[in-house]
C-alpha cells in the first residue's frame, strides 16, 4: 500500500482532499451547488480532450473548468435559463465522450477520468496537482473574509456591486482551481462528493468557520486516504468509496446533529 | 434529391440496428415532448438530470444481473422519482447539497457495478453504453416493449397534463378548483421515471436529461401555447433523433478509420443548436413587437 508506485496517489490524494475541504465549505455556505457540479464536468471534457492530443489531464481540465466558470459568470449576470444551463453540462459530457471515443485508449480512460482511479495519477502529474492545491489554498486563506461574507449572507451581503462580483469571481476562480487538481485524481462525477459532502456534515455539527473549514479538511481528509487505501486492498475503483464514505460522513452528521437537538 | 442521396449512405434504411434506432429515437421523442414540457414549466430541469445520474446505477446494476439496462433504468428511474416525490418539500439549499450527495452515492456506485462489470464479461462496453449509449446495439426485441411503456407513460401525463399545467403556473387558482395536486402529481412522476427510463436507453443515462428538456425548452421559447409547444417538441426530438442516427451512421466513414462517432454526442449537438436557435428567434420577435409598441 505504502510502495514507492502509491506515492504520487497518496500526496495527489491528501492534496486534492485539503482543497476540495477548504473550498467545499463556501460551497455548502453559499449553497452554490450548480458550478460545483458543473465545472468537474466541464473537467472531465477538457481532460479527455488532453487524452486524446497526448497532453496532460490537469491541463486540459484546467483549460475546460475555466471556460466553464467564465460562462458560469456570463449566465450568472444574465439571469440562468435552467435548460441551457442543463443542455450545456450535457454537451460538455457528450463532448467528452467523443473525444475519448476517437482517441485510441477507450472504456479504461472513460472510466477512470469519470470515476477516479487509484493508479490513474503518475508520479509526473503529481507536482502540477500539489500546485494547484497550493495556490487554491493560499487564494482562500487571502480573503478569507470576503468569502465568508459573500457567501453567507448571499445576495444581501454587505459587500455590494462591483466588490461582490469581485467575491463571485474569486469563489469561481477558488472552484476552477479545485475542479484542475481533483478531477483527474476522484473523477467527475465524484468530484462533486467529496466537495460538498464533508463540509456540509460539519456545518450541521459546528457553526463557527474556522472549526467548518478545519472539520471539512479533516473528513475529506479521512474519505480520501480511507478510499486509496480500501481502493488498493480491494482493488474496487476509488469512486465508489469516495461517493459512498461523503453519503456516510453526511447521514452519521445529520442522525448525530437530531440526537442532540 | 442529390444532396440528400449524398446524406443518406448506402444501405442505411435496410440496415436492421438502424430502423431499430429510429423506432427507439421516434418513441422516446412522442412520450419526450408532454413530459418535457411539464417539467420546463414546473422549472425541473435539474431533477431531471438527478435521475439521469441515478438511471446510471441501474443501468450498470442489469448488466451484472444480465437483464435488459431497460429494466435497471426503470427501476432506479422510479426508485428516485419516489424520493423526490417523498422529499419534495424542504428548504432549497439544504435539499440540493442533499440531493447532491445522495446522486454521489448512486454515481458512486455505479462505478463499483461497472468495474465489476467489466471484470465479469471482460469487456469494457458496459461503461459506453450505460452512461453514454449505443443505439446501435439494442436488441430489436427491445421495441415492442419501449412501445408498451411508452404507451402508459403518453397516457398517464396527458390524462394529467391540463390540471398538471395549472398546478404549476397557478397553484392556488388549481387548489380553488379542486385540483387534488398530490394525485396527478403520480400521474407526471409516473411519466417521469418512465420518459427518464426510455431517454437512458437512447442516449445514455448521463445524457437523458438532453432528450427529456432540450426539445420542449425550445419549444416552450418559440411558443407560448401548451398545445404546440408539445407538437413542436415532438418534432424537434424526432428530428434530432433521426440526424443524430443518420449522422452516426455516415460517421463510419469519417476520421479516424474503424471508429464510428457516437449517435448520442450528435443528438444532444442538435439539441444544443436547436435550443439556442430557439433563444435568438424569441429574442428577435420579443425585440420587433417592443419596437412596434414603441412605434
Amino acid at each position: 500500500m505504502f510502495a514507492s508506485f502509491m506515492a504520487g496517489t497518496w500526496i495527489a490524494g491528501s492534496a486534492v482532499a485539503v482543497v476540495a475541504g477548504v473550498v467545499g465549505y463556501f460551497v455548502v455556505l453559499r449553497g452554490e451547488t450548480f458550478a460545483a457540479h458543473a465545472l468537474p464536468q466541464g473537467a472531465f471534457a477538457g481532460a479527455a480532450g488532453a487524452a486524446v492530443l497526448g497532453l496532460s489531464p490537469v491541463l486540459g481540465a484546467g483549460a475546460f473548468s475555466l471556460l466553464g466558470a467564465v460562462v458560469i459568470a456570463l449566465l450568472g449576470r444574465r439571469g440562468r435559463h435552467d435548460v441551457a444551463a442543463a443542455l450545456a453540462l450535457v454537451l460538455l459530457l457528450a463532448s467528452g465522450a467523443l473525444f475519448l471515443g476517437l482517441s485510441t485508449s477507450y472504456a479504461p480512460e472513460v472510466f477512470s477520468l469519470l470515476f477516479g482511479q487509484l493508479l490513474g495519477v503518475g508520479l509526473g502529474d503529481t507536482p502540477a496537482i500539489v500546485a494547484v492545491s497550493l495556490a487554491c489554498v493560499l487564494l482562500a486563506g487571502a480573503l478569507f473574509r470576503p468569502l465568508l461574507a459573500w457567501s453567507a449572507l448571499g445576495d444581501a451581503s454587505v459587500v455590494r456591486g462591483r466588490r461582490s462580483a469581485a467575491v463571485e469571481a474569486a469563489f469561481l476562480v477558488l472552484l476552477t482551481l479545485a475542479t484542475t487538481a481533483a478531477v483527474p485524481v476522484v473523477g467527475a462525477f465524484l468530484m462533486f462528493s467529496l466537495v460538498s459532502a464533508p463540509a456540509a456534515a460539519v456545518r450541521l455539527l459546528a457553526r463557527s468557520p474556522l472549526v467548518g473549514v478545519a472539520g471539512s479538511v479533516a473528513v475529506a481528509l479521512g474519505i480520501v486516504w480511507a478510499s486509496v487505501a480500501l481502493g488498493y486492498l480491494t482493488s474496487w475503483p476509488i469512486g465508489f468509496f469516495v461517493g459512498a464514505g461523503g453519503a456516510l460522513s453526511y447521514g452519521v452528521a445529520r442522525l448525530v446533529a437530531r440526537v442532540r437537538s | 434529391m442529390t444532396v440528400l442521396a449524398g446524406l443518406v449512405a448506402p444501405g442505411f434504411l435496410s440496415s436492421g440496428p438502424v430502423r431499430v434506432a429510429l423506432a427507439l429515437g421516434g418513441i422516446v421523442s412522442l412520450v419526450s415532448a408532454p413530459v418535457g414540457v411539464l417539467t420546463v414549466v414546473r422549472r425541473q430541469s435539474f431533477a431531471g438530470h438527478a435521475l439521469g445520474d441515478i438511471g446510471a446505477t441501474g443501468g450498470a446494476g442489469a448488466f451484472l444481473l444480465g437483464v435488459s439496462a431497460l429494466w435497471g433504468f426503470l427501476a432506479s428511474s422510479a426508485i428516485a422519482v419516489g424520493a423526490f416525490h417523498v422529499a419534495g418539500s424542504r428548504e432549497r439549499r439544504s435539499r440540493d447539497i442533499a440531493t447532491g450527495i445522495v446522486l454521489g452515492a448512486a454515481l458512486g456506485v455505479s462505478a463499483l457495478f461497472l468495474y465489476l462489470d467489466a471484470n465479469s464479461t471482460s469487456t469494457t462496453g458496459a461503461t459506453m453504453t450505460v452512461l453514454f449509449g449505443s443505439l446501435f446495439v439494442v436488441p430489436p426485441g427491445t421495441v415492442p416493449l419501449v412501445a408498451g411503456l411508452g404507451a402508459v407513460a403518453l397516457v398517464a401525463v396527458l390524462v394529467c397534463f391540463r390540471p398538471l399545467l395549472l398546478a404549476a403556473v397557478h397553484p392556488d387558482v388549481a387548489a380553488a378548483r379542486g385540483v387534488r395536486v398530490r394525485r396527478v402529481e403520480l400521474g407526471y412522476l409516473v411519466a417521469l421515471a418512465v420518459a427518464v427510463a426510455l431517454s437512458a436507453m437512447t442516449i445514455g443515462a448521463v445524457l437523458s436529461t438532453a432528450l427529456l428538456v432540450g426539445p420542449s425548452g425550445a419549444a416552450l421559447r418559440v411558443t407560448r401555447r401548451p398545445g404546440s409547444a408539445v407538437a413542436l417538441a415532438a418534432a424537434l426530438g424526432v428530428v434530432a433523433t433521426f440526424a443524430g442516427v443518420l449522422l452516426a451512421y455516415d460517421s463510419y466513414a469519417w476520421p479516424p478509420a474503424q471508429h464510428g462517432w457516437p449517435a448520442s454526442f450528435f443528438v444532444v449537438v442538435l439539441l444544443f443548436v436547436a435550443d439556442l436557435a430557439a433563444g435568438l428567434l424569441a429574442g428577435r420577435g420579443r425585440r420587433r413587437s417592443a419596437r412596434r409598441r414603441a412605434g
